[in-house]
């Protein structure tokens, strides 16, 4: 297979979503489902026919380019749509096409139901297009459009059951949060755009720093306005409000745009930027602390929520600061390593909790769960196995990616020796957390005495394999995952070798500049890193056993201890009203500053200028309306006089 | 040669009989009797016409008058008609009863 084959692995879903799209509610289920789930699968092919074609090639040549056709072509702006592959991209393209894929699959099953199915498998196509658009993409600008596509097919499927008030208002918090985001995204391509007179990612990545020094006014304000873009569609503090709501959407859409793929996008944006924030260690630096505050913050919220979704989707959020903690400390690696990982077991949980709440016809409160384990083998089993993945149990896959970060921050010298240590201690009891979190979940649903309802338990059934089958398939992923990362072999760090060719100036660029944000892999100590493994292992045991007793052996605990620290409990409960305070602080006085500008300017003043105008014509009609009296003979006279006058006129001239 | 009338004369009469005409339409409310001081008006300026060719030696004034004529019988047969459907539709020949068009 050849490289040129590139082109059809973001068309295909496209043709996909515009056939699902035009041909909803008239193509049979069978026909939805096929193009629905072939073209994702055929595009899955391409993927890995594009990755073994580079893996063949020499680590140097990794980088190929596809020019489809010029889009905006105005005096010095100059944007093709051109496709680049490189490690980075490569692996991204196979994480959404793979996963992608899969929750396809079991989309079938999940949504079999549904009325409006070909609608669904439209956006979910379409969604596939723009996020494979936004990997590809060689320049800022095809990135915010694979960056906007994504955001509306996220409000499109959050909305998706529109007629529910409370999902078309997530969808709407989603939107309006996002554009925040993309605002500071905006802001920086501008910035890029002034600074470089391109926006070409070769050609600002290559001239960044001979243009840009290192810690300029400049390279910081590009890298926060970028950051605050990453913010929004990652969902980090603190526009981290909309994901959690973003769950009314269909499960497998929580599954791939809330928790695989777009939300990653934020990640990904910063480790394809990482040269421009190389030359800016401020604000790398605020992104390992919004990273790391975010990881223990949203794990602190997860800790206490009852809806099985929110709990995942808090998990996401914190998942997600580890991410931001590692691109902060400059671990692109390690960050994108996560980011594979989290696709894989995160992706799985949530399919897991769909096919538990599919099994519970829709139930989601996990007070009325447990003991699910005897009637639900497969869904327990494979869930099981991503609880462990995200809690960080060797060997399966977070334990890998985990632990790389939380090494990579230890050793961490930007913003003093200090800081490091502090965003490793955050990560690690944001681990404890997480395991904790992660294992109540899992307690609460499958085991212990069964709290579901007589109505569930009539229907209670295992998932069809269309459901289960992707369920395997990605536990298997979340188990083995971490293998191409092992640390401290020789020739383990697959990873590494992988994307080292993208990642390699980062280092450079630093290196060079003496005081950049630091190549943590400088000062490596086997005992060191040991050391850091065995304590956060201990911890996330820690984290299993604590939740044991709790949820198992005791649970009438949980209820006690709730009691006795009512305060906090009651704070982490409402997600320490976070969205009270941005109701009260920020949307209520646009509220009322937008019903003031409504009374005050738009009614009295312009409203007022064209009703005015408006008035004055009608009376001045009006007076000039009582000339017409309709009586003839009125006419007539004044014809006469008129002539009359006329005549005078010209007689006595 | 008979004595002739003098041509102001003839003007004279035409004034007149235009003028009775103008008052007529003016001041009468039946639409047949405006419609008669029309035609008065219309005459009078045919004597006028007439005169002034009689005067010229010129048959252009009484081509003029035939064609007056012809065009005033149209036009009688078509008011008359108009007449009658109001009369028919609204019982009245009155002109202030039918003052539907006004602002």
């Amino acid at each position: 297979m050849s490289l040129s084959l590139l082109w059809l692995v973001p068309t295909l879903p496209l043709i996909g979503a515009i056939v699902n799209g035009f041909g909803a509610g008239r193509l049979p289920r069978k026909v939805v489902s096929a193009i629905g789930t072939g073209t994702v699968g055929l595009a899955f092919v391409i993927a890995i026919g594009c990755f073994a074609q580079m893996l063949a090639m020499p680590a140097e040549e990794r980088f190929y380019v596809q020019q489809l056709f010029a889009w905006i072509d105005s005096g010095d702006l100059s944007v093709p749509v051109r496709l680049a592959l490189d490690p980075l991209s490569a692996l991204m393209m196979l994480i959404v096409t793979g996963v992608g894929f899969l929750i396809h699959v079991y989309s079938t099953g999940y949504m079999n139901h549904e009325k409006a199915y070909g609608r669904y498998f439209a956006y979910l196509n379409l969604f596939t297009f723009a996020m494979l658009m936004l990997v590809l993409a060689d320049n800022f600008l095809l990135m915010f459009f694979g960056w906007e596509g994504v955001g509306l097919c996220s409000y499109l499927l959050i909305g998706f059951w529109y007629q529910k008030p409370s999902a078309a208002e997530a969808g709407k918090k989603a939107f309006v949060v996002n554009r925040i985001g993309d605002w500071g995204f905006l802001l920086g391509i501008f910035l890029i755009f002034v600074t470089f007179g391109s926006l070409d990612f070769g050609r600002v990545f290559s001239e960044a720093p001979s243009r840009l020094a290192v810690g300029s006014a400049l390279a910081t304000a590009i890298g926060l306005f970028l950051f605050v873009g990453a913010m929004g569609k990652s969902a980090q503090i603190p526009l981290h409000v909309w994901l959690p709501d973003a769950m009314e959407g269909p499960t497998p859409v929580s599954a791939l745009i809330h928790a695989a793929t777009m939300v990653t996008a934020g990640v990904y944006m910063i480790a394809r930027c990482h040269i421009l924030y190389a030359l800016a260690p401020t604000a790398l630096l605020l992104v390992a602390i919004v990273g790391a505050a975010t990881a223990l913050f949203a794990a602190t919220i997860g800790l206490v929520q009852k809806d099985i979704k929110r709990v995942l989707a808090y998990s996401t959020v914190s998942q997600l600061g580890y991410m931001f903690l590692a691109m902060g400390v400059g671990a692109y690696t390690a960050g994108v390593f996560h980011l594979m990982t989290h696709a894989f077991f995160k992706a799985l949980l949530f399919l897991g909790a769909g096919s538990v709440i599919h099994a519970l016809s829709g139930e989601q409160d996990m007070d009325r769960m447990g003991g699910l384990k005897a009637h639900l083998p497969r869904t327990h089993l494979t869930m099981l196995v991503a609880t462990l993945a995200i809690a960080g149990v060797f060997p399966f896959s977070g334990f890998f990616s985990k632990d790389e970060i939380l090494w990579n921050a230890f050793s961490s010298s930007n913003g003093g020796p200090l800081a490091g240590k502090l965003l490793w201690a955050a990560g690690l009891i944001g681990a404890f957390l997480t395991a904790f979190y992660m294992f109540r979940l899992y307690f609460m649903t499958f085991h212990g005495a069964s709290r579901v309802t007589e109505e569930a338990k009539h229907h209670l059934h295992e998932s069809p394999a269309s459901m289960t089958l992707p369920l395997v398939l990605l536990a298997v992923l979340s188990a083995i995952g971490g293998l191409v990362q092992i640390p401290l072999l020789d020739g383990g760090q697959r990873l590494d070798a992988w994307l080292e060719p993208v990642f390699a100036d980062a280092a450079r660029v630093a290196g060079g500049a003496g005081h950049g944000a630091a190549a943590p892999h400088g000062a490596h100590d086997p005992g060191l890193e040991v050391a850091l493994m065995a304590i956060s292992l201990v911890v996330a045991l820690a984290g299993i056993y604590v939740a044991h007793r709790f949820y198992v052996a005791d649970p009438a605990a949980p209820k006690r201890l709730a009691e006795r620290a009512r305060a906090f409990y009651q704070t982490i409960f409402n997600k320490y009203w976070i969205d009270e305070i941005y109701d009260a602080w920020i949307v209520q006085p646009i509220r009322r500053g937008s019903e003031r500008l409504w009374h005050g300017f738009d009614a009295a003043v312009i409203d007022g200028a064209v009703n005015g105008i408006a008035r004055q014509i009608e009376r001045g009609a009006g007076l000039l309306r009582t000339a017409q009296t309709g009586y003839v003979q009125v006419y007539a006279l004044i014809l006469t006089l008129g002539l009359v006058v006329v005549i005078g006129y010209l007689a006595l001239r | 040669m008979p004595p002739t009338v003098p041509l102001v004369w003839y003007q004279i009469l035409a004034a007149i009989l235009f003028t009775i005409g103008v008052v007529g339409v003016l001041v009468r409310r039946s639409a047949l009797v405006i419609f008669m001081s029309i035609e008065l008006m219309l005459n009078a300026v045919n004597l006028s016409f007439v005169a002034f060719s009689r005067q010229h030696a010129s048959m252009d004034g009484h081509i003029f008058v035939f064609f007056v004529m012809a065009v005033a019988a149209a036009e009688v047969a078509i008011g008359l008609a108009i007449i009658v459907a109001i009369f028919r539709n609204k019982e009245t020949a009155s002109v202030d009863d039918v003052h539907l068009l006004k602002g």
